[in-house]
């Protein structure tokens, strides 16, 4: 079980949470299972570091959130970026790429 | 930034529906739960197996939502205020602790706070006028030895100068004049002076000062000869003399008996441009020869009396307004050039070039006078709190230990180290939170204590005591820090416990690791060399004030009243004057009680004197450099008035008058270093005022050297003159007086002998002696300050020690039983015990010993008669400490060797 909680990874958690987000709603569950798939099971986030990040974002205004009945007929919370979200994910994935493109060139060359 | 904004406000309606909130996050985790358990269920996991699974992998519920309360930051409000709330609770269990750390907290803080309160308010805060960093002082930069009358506290320009300036300058947008001054409000009969000051009429525009009733002095108020001036008073005159009635406004008001019109009133907040000072009454410039007459300082082209201060023009900054002032000095100079000068002075005088300099926080003598003891007093009892929260240090070590199952049973279930060390330092937070609040309300009185055992009926002292940012924001930081200081190592120690450890039953605990005794001996070395530093520093400044005190005047100190009778309404003629004042003379000597009486133009250690060249024999012509005496006017029988023993020729007497050839009294100084000879009797030498010969005299008599100005200063040469003999006679009578009578009956004799010559005349009275006592207040203010943060600092350090050693024998309680049943005897327990006393003693001396040599140098223009590193008070406080310390050391150390030897080993 991969439990990274330093803060380096904190930001990259907060991306991937805002683009698991970007298509549609989603409850905690839904966006863990998201994360598992999209990422191939490379990551597996337990929610000890699910949840603060959810309220973190919500804190700073790049998640709403709304209760709504769910699969299973329970009330769930399901979580939604807001335009800030939108805003905050393109900017952040455009650096993600400039970062790793840099990482690349280096890596490519130093051999 | 706008992520933070959004943050902030969450925060604030988290701490509203904080229920709402919890509960909603409960039932989002329970419904995660849920579905983690139905996908392994559909996996084909048992509910059981599932179930359990899915709560493995969430960690645990309850931490989950710690983590996630964790992100608001109002749950580290909530946290701090519940720690505090604890603490308070803890704090009630233990009263008499609280009330002893609260108390000396708050004793401490408080005096910190109230000297630093005096160091604002006298160094760092500026003038209450309108943008006061465009204000600049206009003064002749590094004017050394000018000639001629000084007559303020503030002479930098004379008045010729000042309307040159005026005419003249362009780096202004407004400048104006001043100078401080007492005026007598009596109609007639006993003096009574308040403060005042004479301004030019662009004073209070410059300021920015506007009436807060009727209105101030204008431009047109002072106009050369201007007859019937008004005058403005402050406002704590206006309370204080006139009860603050509104009909005050076009009231008469005698000032040394002129009338004045009240005018209008000043603001509450505005007390001068002189800081430490207050003033009552300001009149114009213009009036000043109203009050003078013939010795009106308008005319006096060497007369210095006044100070002149402006508001920079915009976008004019110091350097340039010097410059444009530089340029200007060459011209105003040689305009104002005194005729009176001899050549050197001339030549002098013509060099002098004007400055602009800065004064936003006003001028002050106090300033000067005590900036440094205030720095210094500061930084005593700055030691003296570092030396308590040592003390309180100790004591919260001693109680961690106690408390160490409870730290170590709550990191077992959970706690994180450092949530527990926050817990301990908001119990640290609120003792010193209320020490602070509670020294803050010590402060305000402290610090007018402090003001008013400065302030003497001459030297009026007021200083605008408030609390200002400044003085706030020092508490809090005095606060904060003490608490960490004392706070945070017993807290890092209380929790530095493997939980395993103290969980043991029976366990020892780890209070008998060698780490935790080391932090309280390092405590008690730095406590016992600041006190050594604090005790040094009392000694010197006690030891320098009785040598002060007692230092050989030449003349007689007590029993001696010093009365002025002012007879300058009755408008004498020169030769009446002297006859006059002698009658008075006369008069006095007769009043039964008197065993003597005589006249002085100059009152010993006034503050005031007389100062004229000496050329020696009578053709030599004049040096470059001619040497200075000083001089005094005094009628026969002064010296054996004030027992100054005359040691050779004779005193004056009735031939020695007007007419009559020119003699002069000399004292020893004036024989040894300017007659340069060991009996100067008929030696001849003119006296030079500034250009001119005023007279050729004959020495008569040698008396013994006297105190001139100052008690500090080095010996002055004095020539004594008579007063039969004086071509200017004053218009006033300062008689000196010896008697054994009571004050108050020579006093009123002394009136009645006045008001029967004539009623006329103003009388104002100084008691010799107290007048030279108020000259020592700032050495006895160092003196008593020091002592008692001396003498505090000395028994809080051998409390910390006494703490220490008890500590230590209760911890070697069992090595003491074994060495007993070994056989040793009591003697070498107590020589075991003292001989670790000795050694943290030894360290620390020496660490304070480094200490009172390096700090005592900042101390060191402040003694008198000693020497900073004065090796005999070094030792004095050495072998102070060192033997209270000792007899501390020595009850613990008795305790020891009484230990009954099975007891002990019981005990494990």
């Amino acid at each position: 079980m991969t439990d990274t909680s330093a803060t380096l990874v904190q930001g990259t958690l907060d991306m991937l949470i805002l683009k698991t987000l970007a298509p549609e709603p989603l409850h905690g569950w839904g966006i863990s299972q998201r994360i598992q798939q999209l990422s191939r099971g490379v990551f597996e986030v337990n929610p000890g570091s699910l949840f603060p990040a959810f309220r973190r974002l919500e804190r700073a205004g790049l998640l709403e959130c709304e209760w709504r009945t769910s699969e299973n007929n329970r009330r769930a919370k399901y979580y939604s970026l807001t335009r800030a979200g939108r805003q905050k994910l393109r900017s952040e994935t455009k650096e993600w790429e400039r970062q790793v493109a840099a990482i690349a060139r280096i890596l490519q060359t130093a051999s | 930034m706008k992520e933070m904004w959004t943050n902030f406000w969450s925060g604030i309606r988290g701490l509203f529906g904080k229920r709402r909130a919890e509960q909603e996050l409960d039932e989002e985790l329970r419904d995660y739960l849920s579905k983690s358990s139905e996908e392994k269920m559909r996996a084909g996991m048992t509910r059981e197996e599932a179930m359990r699974k899915a709560r493995i992998e969430m960690g645990g519920v309850e931490v989950v939502k710690e983590k996630v309360r964790s992100v608001n930051w109002e749950t580290h409000v909530e946290t701090l205020w519940s720690d505090l709330r604890f603490g308070a609770r803890l704090l009630r269990f233990n009263k008499v602790f609280a009330g002893a750390a609260i108390l000396s907290l708050a004793l401490g803080i408080g005096a910190n706070t109230a000297i630093f309160q005096l160091l604002d308010a006298v160094r760092l805060r500026t003038l209450p006028v309108k943008n006061p960093q465009e204000i600049a002082r206009i003064a002749i930069d590094q004017r050394h030895d000018a000639s001629g009358d000084f007559t303020s506290r503030y002479s930098d320009l004379t008045y010729s100068m000042w309307v040159d300036i005026l005419a003249q300058q362009r780096a202004f947008s407004s400048i104006f004049a001043w100078s401080p001054t007492q005026f007598n409000i009596a109609p007639s009969g006993e003096v009574q002076n308040v403060q005042g000051m004479w301004v030019s009429g662009q004073f209070f525009e410059t300021l920015g000062v506007e009436a807060a009733l009727g209105r101030v002095l204008s431009p047109a108020d002072d106009t050369p000869g201007c007859a019937s001036p008004g005058a403005v008073i402050s406002y704590s005159f206006w309370q204080l003399e006139f009860g603050g009635e509104r009909g005050v406004i076009g009231r008469t008001l005698t000032l040394d008996r002129q009338p004045f019109e009240i005018i209008g009133v000043t603001p509450a907040s505005f007390h001068g441009v002189e800081v430490g000072r207050y003033f009552d009454v300001a009149i114009p410039l213009c009036s000043e020869p109203i009050l003078t007459g013939e010795d009106s300082m308008l005319k006096n082209r060497s007369g210095w009396w006044l100070a002149s201060m402006g508001r920079l023009k915009q976008g004019w900054n110091i350097e340039r307004a010097t410059a444009q002032l530089r340029a200007i000095s060459a011209g105003i100079f040689e305009d104002t050039l005194p005729t009176d000068y001899n050549p050197e002075q001339k030549k002098k005088f013509l060099q002098y070039k004007l400055g602009a300099f800065s004064a936003g926080s006003g001028v002050s003598v106090l300033r000067s006078d005590y900036e440094q003891p205030l720095w210094l007093l500061l930084a005593l009892a700055g030691a003296v709190l570092l030396i308590a929260s040592a003390n309180l240090a100790n004591l919260l070590l001693a109680r961690a230990s106690a408390r160490e199952k409870e730290m170590g049973m709550r990191m077992a279930v959970g706690a994180s180290r450092w949530r527990l060390v926050r817990q301990l330092l908001a119990e640290s937070l609120l003792l010193a939170g209320l020490g602070a609040v509670l020294g803050a309300l010590l402060a305000h009185d402290l610090s007018r204590v402090l003001v008013a055992s400065l302030s003497t009926k001459s030297e009026p002292l007021f200083v605008d005591l408030g609390m200002d940012w400044r003085v706030l924001g020092f508490t809090t930081a005095l606060a904060a820090l003490t608490c960490l200081l004392f706070g945070l190592a017993p807290a890092l120690r209380a929790t530095s416990v493997a939980p395993i450890e103290v969980l043991k039953e029976g366990a020892r605990g780890t209070t008998g690791s060698r780490a935790r005794f080391g932090m309280r001996r390092i405590l008690v070395v730095s406590q016992i060399a600041l006190s050594l530093a604090l005790l040094v520093g009392a000694l010197l400044f006690t030891r320098s004030l009785s040598k002060l005190a007692s230092v050989d005047t030449g003349f007689r100190q007590t029993g001696i009243l010093a009365t002025d009778l002012d007879f300058s309404t009755l408008k004498l003629s020169d030769a009446r004057r002297v006859s006059f004042a002698e009658e008075l003379l006369e008069r006095v000597r007769a009043i039964r009680g008197v065993d003597g009486a005589a006249i002085a133009e100059v009152v010993p250690l006034s503050g005031n004197g007389i100062g004229h060249d000496i050329l020696m024999g009578v053709s030599s012509p004049p040096k470059t450099e001619n040497p200075v005496a000083a001089f005094n006017i005094v009628s026969p029988g002064f010296f054996e008035t004030m027992q100054t023993p005359i040691i050779a020729g004779r005193d004056f007497d009735q031939h020695d008058v007007a007419g009559s050839p020119l003699v002069a009294i000399v004292n020893e100084t004036f024989a040894r270093t300017i007659a340069k000879t060991g009996n100067p009797i008929g030696a001849m030498f003119r006296v030079r005022r500034l250009g001119t010969i005023i007279g050729t005299y004959e020495i008569v008599g040698l008396v013994k050297d006297t105190k001139y100005i100052d008690l500090r200063e080095s010996p002055w040469g004095i020539v004594y003159t008579p007063t039969a003999q004086d071509a200017h006679p004053d218009t006033d009578a300062q008689i000196l007086i010896r008697s054994n009578m009571p004050l108050a009956g020579l006093i009123s004799d002394v009136k009645s002998v006045a008001n029967a010559a004539s009623p006329e005349m103003d009388v104002s009275f100084t008691v010799f002696h107290q007048m030279i006592e108020e000259g020592l207040l700032r050495d006895r203010l160092m003196a008593r300050l020091s002592g008692f943060f001396g003498v505090l600092a000395v028994l809080l350090a051998v409390i910390g020690l006494y703490g220490v050693i008890s500590y230590m024998v209760a911890r070697r309680k069992s090595e003491i039983g074994i060495r007993m049943s070994l056989g040793a005897d009591r003697a070498s327990i107590i020589g075991l015990v003292l001989r670790e006393a000795l050694a943290l003693l030894a360290i620390g001396l020496g660490i304070g010993l480094a200490l009172a040599v390096a700090a005592s140098s900042a101390a060191a223009s402040l003694l008198f008669g000693l020497k900073a590193y004065d090796p005999a008070t070094l030792g004095m406080a050495v072998a102070i400490l060192a033997g209270i310390a000792l007899a501390a050391s020595y009850v613990p150390a008795l305790r020891a060797s009484r230990l009954d030897p099975v007891e002990a080993l019981r005990h494990e």
